[in-house]
């Protein structure tokens, strides 16, 4: 139990003192596979631990500060393109959580850049960025009309110099879903960093991950999200007196409940987040579902090599991610049409 | 995982599994004389079944580890040697924080390190090779470690992997036969057969040498020898660094001083025999 050995050593640094070679190895494997290596090395930071792991952990350190380097490199040239436009542009995900200075982000790998602009600023910022020197990645027209149509971000974009991803959402859910939240809302409420940089308020940062990690994909990459929900909300309800309920009263004015009190759940089954419960003014309770087993198996697959052992979860997860996200006979046109252009989940 | 061999080249320690016993068995004979990577490993390799049942249903080979391409071609079981050898490169490739990393071949004679660079076909694997039987040290075949706090490179002295007509040119040289692995046809890379290195190659596999030549080799041409600037051979080693950019400023730092220190020298041969003695003429001509 390779994802176990992960979730003990973020949880509790000290558990990793007297780890042997193959627990280390599990270990290391296992948080590279998650894409939480640079966040364990963080973690690691002042433990002791044998000279072949600290040099591991040494080179984790530094390719996320790398990583962080180029991330706020590519936020950076991104105002740049966007800022004569005079649209309030927020970020998402990694980026956000480094620029905000969260705990979120000790560590964290950052891929792609995300940011989310009103709906009806796309023609222009799209056009902002396609001078700027970024390009359409998808030259396949059954995706670019999928996305254009459906989805809540435009096609990816890809810088053609800097090879970076950039994500412009309108929205944190495919139109397609069945919650629809309210974007132009978490935009009025968003924090303004200064340099024009924006970040969702604490309550909406919380529910786009809940959303992004439970109501859009098949949790590939699901230990990662958790970990973030559970530091932004260690976080967050530490600076802030009753946010769960404000979390819940938020989640429940997007239609988002379920994903979000989902999430609440897992992370403090998996990570031991302290939550706060409540009666009134209204009745907010954790209590274990029964579905919630087949999560965390799904979350906690990773074996000691790295592998995701249960390929058959994984496969019901996929099939979850896009019933979720479109009505089943589009969803059978979809796949139908991506089968023959040869795509295969597994 | 099924079979598991641990192996340490160079510095770096590998765990190596597979759903197969054929690739781990073939390596644990090649890499006999080499310590074994006990306790924590630099890098996870494992060969996978390519899809479900492909581990008995035409069995086929997806190279996965810690560090993986997206998009890479399955192989053949029959090539899963090659495979374990292309997932190690790899996960140094994409992995490898601690030197900077050249895709070059190496050799050491008198505690001096001649780094040769080029395209695959450029014949700097076979010269290393060739000069390892020859009284010098063979380092590399595939990645010269540049450290970047002394200058000095590193060995990483794996199995030399012979290609196409390098296998027969080898053959003549080297005449113990248990140095050499199975032949491997029609490869991705076309036929492949490993090499052993010489056993001082692995001995002082730790051992460093200070960069005193860089070769710019090509195959097949008429015999010449030309300099080469030395903002082409930083470019060209920029693109030959498989983790330039991941170095950062320390990266820039090794290669501006690598580049400033060590001539460079474009070298055309027509066939291995040639090409030695050219090296060793521009060897010895050294300051």
């Amino acid at each position: 139990m390779s994802a176990r050995l992960l979730v003990e050593a973020l949880r509790d640094p000290a558990r990793v003192c007297g780890f042997d070679g193959a627990q280390w190895n599990a270990l290391i494997s296992c948080a590279r596979a998650e894409r939480l290596i640079g966040t364990l090395a963080c973690r690691l930071a002042d433990r002791e631990v044998p000279v072949p792991v600290a040099l591991i952990l040494q080179d984790a350190r530094l390719d996320t500060a790398e990583g962080h380097r180029l991330a706020r490199w590519e936020v950076d040239r991104m105002l740049h393109a966007l800022a004569p436009l005079d649209v309030p542009v927020v970020l998402l995900k990694g980026s956000a959580y480094i620029a905000a200075g969260l705990r979120a982000g000790e560590g964290r790998s950052i891929g792609d850049l995300d940011i989310l602009v009103p709906r009806d600023a796309l023609p222009v910022v799209e056009e902002a960025l396609l001078a700027g020197g970024w390009e359409w990645v998808k030259p396949d027209p059954y995706d670019d009309a999928y996305y254009r149509q459906w989805m809540h971000e435009l096609p990816p974009l890809i810088h053609r110099e800097r090879d970076r991803m950039i994500d412009v959402h309108h929205t944190i859910l495919p139109l397609t879903a069945k919650p629809k939240p309210d974007a132009a809302a978490m935009i009025a409420d968003s924090v303004v960093l200064g340099d024009g940089l924006r970040v969702l308020s604490p309550e909406d940062m919380v529910i786009h991950a809940a959303a992004h990690m439970l109501a859009d994909g098949d949790l590939a990459g699901g230990l990662r999200n958790l970990w973030d929900i559970h530091c932004l909300c260690m976080e967050f309800s530490d600076a802030q007196a009753d946010f769960f309920l404000s979390l819940a009263e938020q989640a429940s004015s997007y239609n988002l409940s379920g994903p979000v009190m989902r999430a609440l759940r897992l992370t403090n089954q998996i990570f031991g987040t302290p939550l706060v419960a409540y009666n009134s003014p209204a009745r907010i309770s954790y209590n274990e579902h029964w579905t919630d087993q087949l999560f965390r198996r799904r979350i906690l697959s990773c074996d000691i090599w790295g592998r995701d052992r249960h390929k058959l979860t994984g496969l019901g997860f996929y099939l979850r991610s896009h019933l979720l996200r479109m009505p089943p006979k589009m969803l059978a046109r979809h796949l139908f049409t991506k089968w023959r252009k040869g795509h295969r989940p597994i | 995982m099924r079979h598991v061999i641990n192996l340490k080249i160079g510095p770096a320690r590998f765990r190596i599994g597979s759903a197969w016993r054929a690739p781990i068995e073939q390596l644990a004979t090649l890499y006999a004389g080499y310590p074994r990577g006990e306790d924590v490993a630099d890098f996870t390799v494992r060969l996978d079944p390519a899809g479900p049942g492909r581990r008995w249903f035409r069995p086929s080979v997806r190279i996965a580890g810690d560090h993986m391409l997206p998009d890479a071609a399955p192989m053949a079981l029959r090539h899963g040697l090659l495979a374990a050898e292309m997932g190690m490169n790899l996960q140094m490739a994409l992995g490898w924080r601690r030197h900077l990393l050249l895709h070059a071949s190496s050799a050491e004679k008198n505690g001096l390190a001649l780094v040769m660079t080029g395209e695959s076909g450029s014949g700097k694997s076979t010269l290393a090779a060739m000069l390892g039987e020859r009284g010098w040290r063979f380092m590399g075949d595939e990645f010269a470690l540049l450290d970047m706090a002394n200058g000095h490179i590193l060995p990483f002295p794996r199995l030399v992997s012979l290609k196409n007509e390098a296998i027969a040119v080898m053959r003549e040289g080297v005449s113990d036969t248990t140095r050499f692995g199975p032949l491997m046809r029609a490869t991705p890379k076309g036929d492949i057969r490993h090499l052993v290195p010489p056993r001082d190659a692995v001995v002082r596999m730790e051992e460093g040498a200070k960069p005193a030549l860089l070769l710019f080799p090509r195959f097949g041409h008429v015999p010449d020898i030309r300099p080469v600037g030395k903002g082409e051979v930083f470019m060209r080693l920029t693109q030959a660094s498989t983790n330039y950019v991941a170095c950062g400023e320390a990266g820039f730092d090794a290669l501006h001083s690598f580049v400033d220190t060590v001539p460079s020298v474009a070298l055309d041969y027509g066939d291995g025999a040639q090409a030695v003695e050219m090296v060793e003429r521009l060897w010895s001509d050294l300051p």
